[in-house]
């Protein structure tokens, strides 16, 4: 049997993420998704702005610190500079659907050879547990003290769906980490997304559901039970598109 | 000699084209150069100028504001610049479109009925051509030669079947007698 | 050097570009600039560059500096309304320490403003294109032949000072043509060993950063470029002096307007005046030493410029009341004309009023 090992996908950089916080265990996803892949010597990644900004310390790949939402801008100018690398963003759900969805959208639909691993935890992080443009109808936040009231903040986004929709999108998986079946679904839905750039087959998308137990003021299990209870239900797991065979052009 | 030249009318006239052979026997000449259009909404179909400098040393100020020699295709144009032409200069207009009676005696004026002259002859499209013909006549800013070499220039490859029509508007206008 | 071509500002801004090595050009539509982007479109497919055309000019800067992370030549060019827009992009190039060449076809403003020649960014350049202390080599061409030179120099500069270069040009330079002859094309770049080319698993991650949580840190790196600011203001001035040897007056004039004030100065001369053109060519760095040097022997200063006046406070700075500094300009599109120039510089020979 094989003993468990850190990946070299990953620096000895210890993360400042939060008990319970998720940021981990996708972080250990995607190094050691690169890792096996053979591809760390030529990725370089994207780190957003958000609790993920420090990404660039933990992973042991060349990285672009990218202005709030612009990772897909820039991932899309370092591809086309050198589309030998394998290029990868790593996004909130403020950076990626609220201030950066113009970019998101407009990378996606030009089918530009880059994966985004999108972080949804329904919450601004960093700033301190502010709405996001994926708050749930009724979640309590920092700007939502009275529960999100649709008819004045509007609605969520279910990004997955509606990327979904663009021709140049060749995958778009939506997973969670809650527990170990859905962590080894999650690696392997990354992987995939990699493969897909690495075959270039055009865009490739992976959401993951993630909990923010300190935002959403919950200890970290209560946090897991409450995504899968809430959070799932409005963002249902599963393949949104999959043009992995014949590639978007 | 320095050329100071500006050329006006409707869009679609050709006015652009008209100035950057001007331009291109400046270059011939291996002389400063400066062609300047007008840009803007007015593109779409309004008037058009472009200011076109030819000189020994190098070129200030590229708008032509006082033109010594104005070539003017439409009436807007005239009533715009007839007052501009420097003292001494010379205004060519096309009396097909502009019916006027210039009051100006300090300027030479010549009348040519470019566009009337363009369609008599088969040569549609080409009223600015002979218009410049006619400038060449009366201000031999350059030679024929040159002229019509600086034409070839500016006819791309793909469309060297125009060069034939443009060369005989060119002797057209040249010939002409006000 | 050699074959001489007549072509407009614009369309020479993108040949010169591609000669000296940029093949990735990012940009949006907007007036008076667009011949730029259409002339890469045109011509970068078939030499394996990129022209993209982007989804917002936010997109296009951000593009710039993944492209130049990655360590290849790479720029952008708007019109005063789309670098707004950009200055986010900036001040994080800026931050990163990358070079790249933006290019700002200046017209009227504030807001949509008009499509007509202006200077009114000058500030926006020189001060303030973003958050943050830094500054961006800003250059700024009288003719379409110096847009051309300069262009080499702009992406050889941000190179070696690591920084972003800016090309003011205005809408007149745009879009006038004027004889240029090209310089040979470059091939080999210098070495970029910051770049995020991949790390090949032989050598630590590059990481291409503006963030520093620490003010102690964030200090030392922004001190630190201050520290090349300093090399550059001592190195890279560039300046033309024109009939400045026996001036009486001087006129301090860029870009376009310094073509007028020419026309204007030769006027006056032929009145017996001794007026003289200070035309800065780097607008940052400023030349404030041949200003200064000038305002020692000269009885007084006009500034002319297409705004409300922005340069005449770096000219006044420099000149620190050595002689008396005056103004004229035109804006909203309005170019001056050299009888207006003329005008002002009589005024202050005492002349006409």
């Amino acid at each position: 049997m094989a003993s468990f090992h850190k990946t070299k996908g990953l620096t000895d950089a210890i993360f400042h993420y939060c008990p319970g916080c998720t940021h981990g265990i996708v972080h250990r996803l995607v190094a050691e998704s690169m890792e096996e892949l053979g591809i760390l010597g030529k990725t370089v990644g994207i780190a957003p702005v958000g609790c993920a900004v420090m990404a660039y310390d933990y992973f042991n790949c060349d990285m672009i610190e990218a202005p709030h939402g612009r990772a897909p801008a820039v991932a899309t100018g370092a591809k086309r500079a050198n589309p030998d690398n394998i290029v990868f963003t790593y996004q909130g759900d403020g950076d990626l659907a609220a201030i950066g969805t113009a970019e998101t959208v407009h990378a996606a639909t030009r089918g530009e050879n880059i994966t985004i691993i999108f972080i949804n935890n329904a919450i601004y992080g960093m700033t301190g547990g502010q709405m996001a443009p994926t708050t749930l109808p009724g979640q309590i936040t920092q700007t939502t003290p009275y529960g999100r009231d649709v008819t004045r903040a509007g609605y969520p986004i279910r990004m997955c769906e509606m990327l979904s929709t663009l021709d140049g999108v060749a995958y778009a998986e939506r997973v969670t980490v809650t527990d170990v079946p859905n962590v080894r679904n999650a690696k392997k839905a990354i992987k995939k997304a990699f493969q897909t750039q690495i075959d270039k087959k055009g865009f490739s998308i992976v959401e993951v559901l993630s909990s923010c137990p300190t935002n959403w003021g919950l200890e970290p299990v209560e946090a897991l039970k409450w995504l899968k209870e809430n959070m799932i239900p409005y963002y249902p797991l599963g393949c949104y598109q999959d043009r992995t065979e014949k590639g978007v052009f | 000699m320095a050329v100071h030249m500006l050329i006006a009318g409707f869009g679609g006239q050709g006015v652009l084209f008209a100035g950057k052979i001007v331009a291109y026997t400046g270059m011939i000449e291996e002389k400063q150069v400066s062609w300047l259009p007008s840009y803007g909404p007015e593109m779409r179909g309004g008037t058009a100028n472009c200011s076109v400098c030819i000189d020994e040393k190098p070129i200030g100020c590229p708008i032509v504001l006082e033109p010594q020699t104005l070539i003017v295709m439409n009436r807007p144009s005239y009533d715009k610049f007839v007052d501009a032409v420097a003292p001494g200069g010379i205004m060519i207009y096309d009396s097909t479109l502009i019916d006027a009676e210039c009051s100006r005696t300090d300027i030479t004026v010549a009348a040519v009925p470019a566009t009337k002259m363009a369609n008599d002859n088969g040569l549609h499209g080409l009223s600015n051509i002979i218009m410049l013909g006619q400038t060449l006549k009366q201000t031999q800013f350059c030679s024929l030669d040159v002229l019509k070499e600086a034409m070839k220039k500016c006819i791309p490859p793909r469309k060297q079947h125009l060069l034939e029509p443009n060369l005989k508007a060119l002797q057209l206008g040249y010939e002409y007698s006000c | 050097m050699g074959q001489k071509f007549l072509m407009k500002g614009n369309e020479a801004i993108a040949e010169a570009a591609i000669r000296n090595g940029c093949i990735h050009f990012f940009g949006y539509p907007i007036t008076p600039q667009t011949e730029v982007s259409a002339y890469m479109s045109k011509v970068l497919p078939k030499i394996g560059g990129t022209f993209l055309q982007a989804e917002s000019e936010i997109a296009a800067i951000n593009m710039v500096l993944g492209a130049s992370s990655c360590g290849v030549r790479a720029m952008t060019s708007s019109s005063s309304p789309g670098i707004s827009l950009k200055s986010e992009g900036v001040s994080y190039i800026a931050g990163s320490d990358l070079p790249c060449v933006i290019l700002n076809v200046m017209r009227g403003g504030p807001g949509l403003g008009g499509i007509q020649p202006s200077q009114s960014d000058y500030w926006q350049a020189t001060k303030a294109l973003g958050h943050g202390d830094f500054q961006l080599l800003v250059f700024a061409p009288a003719t379409v032949q110096e847009i051309v030179n300069l262009m080499g120099t702009a992406f050889d500069l941000a190179e070696k000072y690591r920084m972003p270069a800016l090309i003011l040009a205005d809408g007149m330079l745009g879009q006038m043509m004027e004889p240029v002859e090209f310089p040979e094309k470059k091939t080999e770049l210098p070495a970029r060993p910051w770049a995020t080319t991949g790390t090949k698993e032989k050598r630590k991650p590059n990481i291409i950063n503006s963030l520093y949580l620490k003010p102690d840190e964030l200090e030392r790196t922004v001190v630190e470029r201050f520290e090349r600011y300093d090399v550059i203001k001592e190195n890279e001035v560039r300046v033309e002096e024109y009939l400045t040897e026996d001036a009486e007056y001087i006129v301090v004039a860029y870009g376009a307007t310094a073509r007028v004030v020419r026309s204007a100065v030769e006027s006056a001369r032929a009145q017996g005046i001794k007026a003289g053109l200070i035309r800065p060519i780097t607008l940052w760095p400023f030349p404030e030493k041949t200003i200064a040097n000038a305002a020692k022997r000269v009885k007084s200063m006009l500034t002319v410029e297409m705004s409300m006046g922005q340069m005449v406070e770096d000219v006044r700075l420099a000149v620190n009341g050595m002689c008396g500094v005056s103004f004229f300009g035109r804006t909203g599109g309005i170019v001056p004309t050299p009888a207006e120039v003329l005008h002002e510089i009589c005024k202050l020979a005492g002349g006409a009023e």
